[in-house]
């Protein structure tokens, strides 16, 4: 099973959102950034699928050289290799383009994304990159087994759940439920420093989107209190007030 | 040129998701001075699809045959890009709900063309086409510009007021020409919870934290969720230590939501957690904490314990049912 997880790195979950240079620029001054979680979650569900199968998980990254403390962590969780190609990463079309151009002839059985990044939240790239490589994918799966050259998996839909089967290879999304992510220990960080990591030029893609500008939500109002031992005013305010039940 | 909608429906029925992308691309057209065309894949019948047109629809096509009545990202992306390309369309527009979102981007792929998930207003179009879409889970908002021939807009759910517009539209039964051959992903199970309303579109939304102090008191949260008619919802430590299960878990690596009223009961306010629900209408916060950081969030707040203050609500919501 050769298995190919993309991977992105993002702001820490507890990230104060701010822009600079006339509000065109996200602020990262000050800003941890990590393994996008859904990534990580990726990985983790990968190694196991190999643990059990057999094969190798390859970690793919678009993004400067900035993100390499990122990619090292893949590598100590268990990744046997990694590819950064570098370029930014502001498209997730440029993106899914670059992932694509790498995989094309590499014969992957199965290719991991996140459902999301958390920043841009975009959830674009698992469906661009199967669109463009001409395969079946399915989004944010909870379960994943391998049978054979089939795939069973269980994946959330509005309300519930779907149980689908597909032939590999396939692109899927991996969605919160899919496994625990795992802590590097202390023999993993060790070999990911001699873990090959290839550094691949960008091959050329448009950009099909930019952002312009970013704003903040507009700042909520005063909270107004109601006495606990009134609580059932709240509901009065809720119906008759705001009007929304 | 057009700009086409994809309709999904749910058992024949077409959702509200599904009607504000209607009326969204309805909106859109007018924009662009171009016709709006509902596209439905499914079995679904006339009065239906007539809602199409009553919310903004030019024309509509159906898709009816038995052999596309199942929902395949594959063979459903395929025949919307074949659709997009027939009809000249320009704009092909989504709800962001889980098919939504597994079939957007892929149709985005198969023509080529920009694409913008989450938005949450109309076009400007005097500095290029500029579309509005959360980003850091509903702690920003981005000014993205789709600069490709055709666009691909997946619209936030419960973000567009839809009102009719009563179009007349003549009802077109289509053919698909797609191979089935490309549906590679087969349904085996579909497992819904039957009466419960689903998270991401629900209108009202009861959520409640470790202040609830464990799994067996859920049924006063479950209670006042059913007396307002409200999907049930839960913070990340509650879900992690599987008190609920994780598709109930709102914050930045749950979902993200954005109800007309949310109201959190026993849970502090994180920022991640903040993250997912700060885009709700109206926010309710109960906590017995007064420093508890969802106060500075909410636009109602009462500083009480879950227990105390729980009982006293659904007294409240049983009389405003009666």
């Amino acid at each position: 099973m050769k298995i190919l997880v993309c991977i992105s790195n993002v702001p820490d979950t507890t990230t104060k959102v701010a822009f600079i240079e006339n509000e065109t620029k996200f602020n990262t001054s000050g800003v941890q950034y990590i393994i996008n979680p859904y990534d990580e979650l990726a990985l983790t569900k990968a190694l196991e699928i190999t643990e059990k199968v057999g094969g190798t998980v390859t970690v793919i990254h678009v993004g400067t050289a900035e993100s390499e403390a990122s990619i090292r962590k893949a590598l100590a969780i268990g990744a046997n290799d990694a590819v950064r190609i570098n370029a930014a990463a502001n498209d997730a079309s440029f993106v899914a383009d670059q992932i694509a151009h790498y995989a094309a002839n590499q014969n992957f059985d199965l290719i991991f994304t996140g459902r999301e990044s958390i920043d841009y939240n975009g959830g674009m790239v698992c469906g661009l990159l199967a669109a463009k490589l001409k395969l079946p994918s399915v989004q944010v799966i909870t379960s994943i087994e391998i049978d054979g050259n089939t795939a069973i998996m269980d994946r959330d839909i509005d309300g519930g759940k779907e149980k689908v089967s597909c032939p590999l290879p396939m692109v899927v999304s991996a969605q919160k439920e899919l496994t625990e992510p795992r802590i590097p220990n202390m023999r993993g960080i060790m070999a990911a420093r001699t873990k090959p990591l290839q550094v691949i030029e960008p091959t050329a893609s448009n950009q099909l989107t930019a952002v312009l500008s970013y704003q903040l939500p507009p700042a909520k109002g005063s909270c107004k209190m109601v006495e606990a031992s009134n609580a059932k005013e709240l509901i009065r305010l809720l119906h008759e007030e705001a009007k929304v039940i | 040129m057009s700009v086409i909608v994809f309709a999904e429906n749910s058992e024949g029925l077409f959702k509200k998701s599904s009607l504000e992308a209607v009326f969204y691309a309805h909106e859109l057209g007018k924009l662009v001075q171009q016709k709006c065309i509902a596209i439905s894949i499914g079995q679904v019948n006339e009065e239906q699809l007539k809602l199409l047109a009553t919310y903004g629809a030019d024309q509509v096509f159906t898709f009816d045959q038995a052999e596309t009545s199942t929902f395949n990202s594959e063979l459903y992306s395929e025949l919307l890009a074949n659709t997009a390309q027939n009809c000249n369309a320009k704009q092909v527009v989504f709800a962001n709900t889980y098919s939504g979102k597994l079939i957007a981007p892929r149709v985005a792929g198969i023509l080529n063309a920009a694409m913008a998930s989450n938005v949450i207003s109309l076009p400007t179009l005097e500095n290029g086409f500029v579309v509005k879409r959360t980003v850091f889970s509903g702690k920003a908002i981005a000014n993205v510009e789709l600069k490709s021939d055709i666009k691909v807009i997946s619209i936030a759910p419960n973000t567009f007021t839809i009102t009719a517009v009563n179009k007349g539209a003549e009802i077109e039964k289509m053919q698909s020409t797609v191979s089935l051959e490309i549906a590679k992903t087969k349904s085996l199970e579909l497992s819904k919870q039957a009466g419960k309303i689903a998270l991401t579109e629900a209108e009202l939304v009861v959520s409640a934290g470790r202040g609830m102090k464990g799994p067996e008191h859920w049924g006063m949260v479950e209670q006042l969720a059913d007396l307002l008619g409200a999907a049930t919802a839960c913070s990340k430590p509650v879900s992690d230590m599987h008190w609920r299960p994780h598709s109930e878990h709102v914050g930045q690596t749950g979902i993200t939501i954005k109800p007309n009223l949310y109201i959190a009961i026993g849970i502090s306010g994180a920022i991640q957690h903040l993250a997912g629900v700060s885009s709700s209408k109206v926010i309710v916060a109960i906590n017995k904490d007064p420093e508890a950081p969802f106060f500075k969030a909410a636009d109602y707040g009462i500083v009480g314990d879950a227990f105390e203050v729980l009982p006293q609500l659904i007294e409240a919501a049983k009389s405003i049912q009666a």
